[in-house]
């Protein structure tokens, strides 16, 4: 029993392949944005690529990338069947090339959905990526002059200002980290080295944050020392202050950012594997239909199209033996050679049986 | 003598009404590109204004969006006239609205023209507004709390972080304004006391400066503070430390930024007016060469075209006599035919009988 048959006529094969038509151009156009997509991921990863400390997210912008210049191809190679799909000449040529493009068009569709489901589960990867880079990041901060960390404090600078976050988790990361260079720092004073030795490590720490954290929509002028000192600074409550600083952290702000892009992305991506779905089950019945119709005796008459010759069961099943058949065309089958071999005594046993009669 | 006289045959009149319906076309493009680069000017003027004491400057993006629109109009109605001007009968129909039609877009192209020369010549308007808006902000950056002010702070901070720039026209604009609110002083200190005694207005003066005004690209932490005096941070030398701030004044930085606009914007604009002044030649020339096939009576044959009949001081001349004359509608003429009584009535000469000699 064949799986979804439909009857076609000639005018009915030949709207099928005006409509496949389109639809494999759409799908090339699709293919187009797909790949764009995945250029677009990748720049706006690789620009904050000083703070990620590995490259595992960037396989989803990579496989986007992949799966549109393919999707670009196969669907031009669609559209090409489908011109001459109605020519009886033309049409036989791509009767092995159809099963590799079957194949193809599958696996594009699988690429795009693992794609989509890459983009959720990789977001605890890109976070603990973000938390290792801004780690260093806060780190190095200070390291303006060693080659190889002298940018670090613009990074660092330039990603609070415009994502508007402070620090890795929130702007106490600050606190930890000694992020005033020992070359502006006066020994001889008596400030510099009481902090300096009120740690174990010896670095100077304090409570103060750089001039990035400091939010423009706080309606006070920005206080970014002494924080945690209420007194420090006139009608000042460092429990209750919250404009002051930006309250997010970097590390929260940045997650936010890329999962905001690639969902954004998903309906479109979704939309994508749609369209080459039913570019692949269209090009299937016309593919049944127009060998149906070269194979009767009346190529313009009526033909039947189908999804699959037998149910789905003893497809999968006739498909496995062949693959195994495949696998196995080069061993040698020892069940062959017994069988040979029970053939080859029970010829010999009739010969026997055979030969003493016209002695008896 | 005729200005630009051309003669055309039927073939390349024709041609020209299908190339000046496809100009048309492309001219209604360009008329949306001008209307869209008239909505993005006005955008960007919009984004600054607050830092901009006068919004006069709104009017040329006004006047390009208006000139786009009707760019837009009359050039669609230009592609319908020309593509029927292929054809003598059709022509009819137009025969009376093509004059006004071209006057129309004579005038619309010099408009045009004048919203390219607005561009360029703003600027002066622009920088006053621009330092007379700045100067404002700074006094009012410390009011936060005031209605109708409470966002200048912000705006200020994100304008100095944006474009990289502090004060007017450098940071030391910053030590003669009080940029800190009274709020947040407290009166009861001996140091904030005398410092609000030692200037006659009263003001908490200081030689420091926001955190908007550092530089990120600066290899030390941002030093705002105790800017003037020499010892104030450790090896921090006021004078030859040049990249802690931000060096440019912000009226500089604004006004570089909205030159280039402008100035892009205008040379966009000049080459969509001398496309449609192109435009214009052609449709005086289609309109002329079909009015004299009609004239001449036989539609196959050839005709000449120009841009204006007589020469330019006697067109002028021409036009300047209508114009007068139109005041003159009501007034009482020399017509003979008009019966007007006069005060001289009374005097009137009875006629004479002629003398029939018998």
């Amino acid at each position: 029993m064949t799986l979804l048959k439909m009857k076609f006529n000639q005018q009915r094969r030949v709207r099928l392949a005006q409509g496949l038509w389109l639809m494999s151009w759409l799908a090339v156009t699709g293919g187009a944005f797909i790949f764009c997509l995945g250029v677009y991921l990748k720049t706006e990863l690789l620009r904050r690529d000083e703070v990620m400390e590995n490259a595992e997210i960037h396989v989803v912008p990579n496989i986007l990338m992949m799966v549109g210049l393919a999707s670009m191809g196969t669907n031009w190679v669609a559209s090409r069947v489908c011109q001459d799909s109605l020519d009886v000449s033309r049409f036989p040529r791509w009767k092995v090339p159809l099963l590799a493009w079957f194949a193809m068009a599958a696996l594009l569709c699988c690429l795009l959905l693992t794609v989509v489901v890459l983009s959720y589960a990789l977001q605890g990867s890109l976070e603990d990526s973000l938390k290792v880079g801004l780690r260093n990041g806060i780190r190095f901060y200070k390291d303006t002059d060693v080659p190889g960390r002298c940018f670090q404090k613009e990074t660092i600078d330039r990603l609070q200002m415009e994502f508007r976050c402070c620090g890795n988790n929130n702007f106490k990361d600050w606190f930890e980290v000694q992020w005033v260079s020992s070359r502006y720092l006066d020994f001889t004073s008596q400030e510099v080295k009481d902090r300096i030795r009120s740690n174990v490590d010896g670095r100077y720490l304090l409570d103060g944050v750089p001039f990035s954290c400091c939010n423009p929509a706080s309606p006070r002028p920005c206080l970014q020392n002494h924080l945690t000192d209420s007194r420090a600074h006139y009608n000042y409550e460092y429990q209750s202050e919250e404009l002051n600083l930006y309250s997010r952290g970097c590390r929260q702000a940045l997650t936010d950012y890329y999962m905001g892009l690639m969902n954004s992305t998903g309906p479109g991506v979704l939309s994508v594997i749609m369209i080459q779905m039913s570019v692949l089950l269209s090009m299937r019945y016309l593919q049944t239909a127009v060998e149906a119709a070269i194979a009767s005796e009346n190529p313009e008459g009526e033909s039947e199209g189908y999804l699959l010759d037998k149910g789905v069961k003893e497809t999968y099943q006739d498909v496995r033996a062949k693959v195994l058949g495949l696998l196995k065309f080069g061993q040698v089958d020892p069940s062959e050679d017994a069988s040979g071999a029970a053939e080859g005594a029970k010829t010999a046993d009739t010969e026997k049986a055979a030969t003493p009669t016209p002695a008896s | 003598m005729a200005v630009g006289k051309v003669t055309f045959t039927k073939a390349e009149r024709e041609k020209l009404a299908e190339v000046l319906w496809l100009l048309n076309w492309i001219s209604v493009v360009t008329g949306a590109i001008l209307f869209g680069l008239g909505i993005f000017l006005k955008v960007e003027i919009q984004k600054w204004q607050e830092v901009m004491s006068e919004q006069g400057i709104l009017y040329v993006p006004h006047m390009l969006i208006t000139t786009g629109l009707a760019a837009c109009g009359i050039n669609y109605l230009g592609s319908k006239i020309c593509l029927d001007c292929a054809d003598t009968n059709k022509f009819l129909r137009w025969k009376l609205v093509m004059m006004p039609y071209i006057v129309c877009t004579f005038f619309f192209t010099a408009c045009v023209l004048a919203g390219a020369l607005l561009c360029y010549s703003i600027r002066g308007q622009l920088e006053e507004s621009l330092y007379q808006g700045l100067r404002n902000a700074m006094r009012f950056y410390k009011d936060t709390d005031t209605p109708g002010r409470c966002y200048l702070k912000r705006t200020l901070d994100l304008l100095q972080i944006q474009f990289q720039c502090c004060g007017i026209s450098g940071y030391r604009d910053w030590f003669q304004v009080q940029w800190i609110s009274g709020r947040y002083l407290d009166m009861t200190d001996g140091a904030v006391v005398d410092r609000l005694r030692s200037n006659v207005e009263g003001k908490y003066l200081m030689d420091s400066v926001p955190f908007s005004c550092c530089s990120t690209i600066s290899p030390r932490p941002c030093v705002q503070h105790r800017l003037s005096s020499a010892s104030s941070d450790f090896s921090y030398d006021h004078q030859r430390q040049p990249l802690n701030l931000w060096r440019r004044g912000c009226g500089q930085a604004l006004l570089d930024h909205y030159t280039g606009v402008m100035q892009s914007i205008g040379l966009t604009v000049l080459l969509i007016w001398l496309f449609e002044l192109l435009v214009l030649t052609g449709v005086r020339y289609l309109q002329t060469a079909m009015e004299n096939v009609l004239r001449l009576g036989d539609p196959e044959s050839e005709s000449d075209g120009w841009i204006l009949e007589k020469s330019l001081a006697e067109t002028a001349c021409y036009n300047f006599d209508i114009i007068k004359n139109l005041g003159k509608c009501y007034q009482v003429d020399d017509d003979p035919n008009i019966n007007v009584p006069s005060v001289a009535a009374e005097l009137e000469v009875p006629s004479q009988q002629v003398q029939v000699q018998s």
